[in-house]
């Protein structure tokens, strides 16, 4: 029983991770005032040019380079368009998306179900011999810690140092952060940038990881759930990490059922469940009133900025 | 030296030179797009070109295609008069898909006259109710309802396919993953002669209806104050919530039409590949026409004929599918950037003058 659970549990951490990444880079948008809906696809480029790099090339960090690039390279677009040209975010987002799963299906064609670059699971010296803990937390991938370590470091950035101070002023209030010098096109172009940076990496992670190899699609959404994690995380890093492990424990349990053969609930409910339950984590955050007090979205999320 | 700056008033002039632009600008980026992936773009095309408007058969193919996005963009539009999203479309058209085959399969395989009436009445029912669910999250919980819609989409394909891969499943199918065939009573009537199936007439009626509704009725008038201004909407003592509900249901009902005529003229059975980013064409669409229902029929034609012509790509020239992904983003793009480019003019000035300004 107690090795089902740590299996489980070690799963749901493993699972959470593209959603974290995503998340993070999400925060960062959200905080500076840019909603980003690209993150689909930025994702997906992530995980085709990771992987293509990884597999070329057989350095991991050249394809972890390559991932960021691609989702910096797709997030540039979007900064283009609704920090330079004042585009409506929402359109813009879901061209990035669209732009992103065109371009990967038509680059992956000749990558499909090819063997290539693995980052498989590297356990932590002594820190992975702790019974039950050191299984969950450190037999892990890589990325994983370094989800996991870039967590603390965003909250960090956005809550201690005068940049973090920058960015959460140009979300909240623009012209104000404008009126007191403020590089506020610049401010939100870099996190956006860096958000495509954190995405790419959520699609390496997928492509060199998680379910190593690359197929059409193969975000299946993540991107979506993981902008749906930063609202039901109210903007908050930390919270934001509860929502990505709910998320894994999700689908750690339904691999894990699929796989023990349980016979609880019919595969389709399975697949349909994080998509559902993203949902309600939603609805929750809206209805229960200690989250609700604190679920105010950045002032300025989602609107232009220009000078009057 | 040449600046481009703010263009005050001429607000139609200016949206149809931000089409046209829109147009050049997608055209462009599109064959840019070609370019960097290693396709030659003249090439491609003109073998689009080919394709959907070369042969009879290729347009009429894009006449069969236009219908099911006319409904999905007047979906699209209806919600953003509101500035309310629906990128639930194709959720909706799959529920609307399901809705024809619980009619035509289940509740009525006896057949008669009104099994048509009643199996697109069944398919606009559910694609209403699969709508309702992000417009009550929306007014009872204040969920954001583009998150919603999007993740509904996925819940609604999921649903599908275990309708079709299990208990709806053909028996006599042969393994094969699809429901059974409808009952021929329930077929949409083709214009003699040809493919060409009543949707299309059903889609350009609902356009008219919908710009009626939208210019002529209480409700219409309602849903442009509240989109141009909630607080004044509120003020005027609209009940904004039941408003938002009418239009999601409305909205889902068309999406839920497009799904039903699709299976009703074309597929005639549930299936694999039922559903391919219907939704996010309705976006298209509806932007490309301006969230104008009369425009959007033009839109849906433009948009069907580069659908049919990059099915070309893949015949022609061996591309992918998935170009056309490219092509639908660079015309978002396109309309993007050529709003801005059109709420502007090009002014010359002397390079001393500059520093004035």
């Amino acid at each position: 029983m107690l090795a089902d659970l740590t299996l489980v549990a070690q799963i749901a951490v493993k699972s959470s991770v593209a959603v974290l990444l995503a998340g993070l880079g999400e925060v960062l948008a959200e905080r500076s005032g840019v909603f980003n809906l690209g993150q689909e696809g930025m994702m997906l480029a992530g995980a085709l040019f990771g992987f293509a790099a990884g597999a070329a090339t057989g350095d991991p960090f050249l394809a972890l380079g390559a991932a960021m690039l691609a989702g910096v390279l797709l997030a540039g677009l979007h900064a283009l368009f609704v920090v330079g040209l004042c585009a409506d975010q929402v359109l813009s987002g879901l061209a990035v998306a669209l732009l992103g799963g065109g371009i990967t299906a038509f680059l992956g064609r000749g990558w499909i179900s090819r063997p290539g670059l693995r980052l498989g699971t590297w356990d932590v010296p002594l820190l992975s011999k702790i019974p039950a803990l050191g299984e969950v937390f450190f037999r892990q991938p890589p990325l994983a810690y370094a989800a996991y370590a870039l967590l603390p470091l965003v909250c960090w950035l956005l809550s201690r140092t005068r940049a973090g101070l920058c960015i959460r002023a140009v979300g909240e209030n623009a012209q104000a952060a404008d009126a007191a010098g403020a590089p506020v096109r610049l401010v939100r172009t870099l996190c956006v940038l860096a958000g495509g940076a954190f995405s790419g990496l959520a699609g390496a992670y997928l492509s060199l990881s998680y379910t190593p190899g690359w197929k059409d699609g193969m975000t299946a959404g993540q991107g979506f759930i993981a902008i749906a994690m930063v609202l039901f995380a109210t903007w908050r890093p930390w919270r934001l990490a509860a929502g990505a492990i709910l998320f894994g424990g999700l689908s750690a349990l339904q691999f894990y059922f699929q796989v023990a053969g349980l016979d609880l609930a019919p595969i389709w409910v399975l697949r349909v469940l994080p998509y559902v339950l993203t949902l309600a984590v939603l609805v929750a955050a809206n209805v229960l009133g200690p989250l609700k007090r604190l679920a105010r979205a950045p002032g300025d999320l989602g609107r232009p900025f220009f000078r009057e | 030296m040449i600046r481009l700056v703010p263009r005050h008033g001429g607000a139609v002039r200016s949206g149809l030179w931000g089409l046209g632009l829109a147009l050049c600008l997608a055209l462009v980026s599109g064959a840019a797009a070609f370019a960097l992936l290693g396709a030659d773009w003249v090439q491609a095309y003109a073998a689009m070109a080919a394709g959907a408007l070369g042969s009879a058969q290729g347009r009429m193919d894009v006449l069969i295609k236009a219908a099911p996005l006319i409904f999905t963009g007047l979906a699209v539009a209806l919600c953003c008069r509101l500035k309310a999203w629906n990128i639930g479309a194709e959720g909706q058209f799959v529920f609307g898909a399901v809705g024809v085959a619980l009619a035509g399969l289940r509740l009525f395989p006896g057949g008669g006259a009104w099994l048509l009436p009643a199996c697109l009445a069944g398919g606009a029912a559910l694609g209403a109710l699969w709508a309702a669910i992000p417009a009550l999250l929306k007014t009872r919980c204040g969920v954001n309802e583009i998150l919603s819609t999007l993740l509904l989409n996925y819940v609604a394909v999921i649903f599908m396919e275990h309708l079709y891969f299990g208990p709806w499943r053909d028996p006599a199918g042969f393994g094969f993953p699809g429901t059974a065939e409808l009952p021929e009573a329930a077929w949409l009537p083709l214009w003699p002669g040809t493919r060409l199936h009543l949707g299309l007439a059903l889609a350009l009626a609902c356009a008219v209806l919908l710009w009626l509704a939208l210019e002529r009725t209480r409700f219409g008038f309602q849903c442009r104050v509240l989109g141009q201004n909630p607080e004044a909407a509120r003020y005027a003592g609209f009940n904004v919530d039941r408003l938002t509900l009418t239009a999601f249901l409305f909205s889902g009902a068309l999406a839920g039409l497009a799904g039903a005529c699709e299976v009703l003229g074309v597929q005639h059975r549930l299936q694999e590949g039922l559903a391919s980013g219907v939704g996010f064409d309705g976006v298209i669409v509806a932007f490309l026409a301006r969230l104008h229902p009369l425009g959007v029929p033009a839109a849906a034609l433009f948009l069907a004929a580069i659908l049919v012509g990059g099915d070309q790509l893949q015949t022609a020239l061996g591309l992918p599918g998935a170009v056309v992904r490219i092509l639908e983003a660079a015309l978002l793009f396109g309309v993007l950037a050529g709003d801005w480019l059109a709420a502007r003019r090009l002014v010359v000035t002397r390079a001393e003058a500059g520093h004035a300004g």
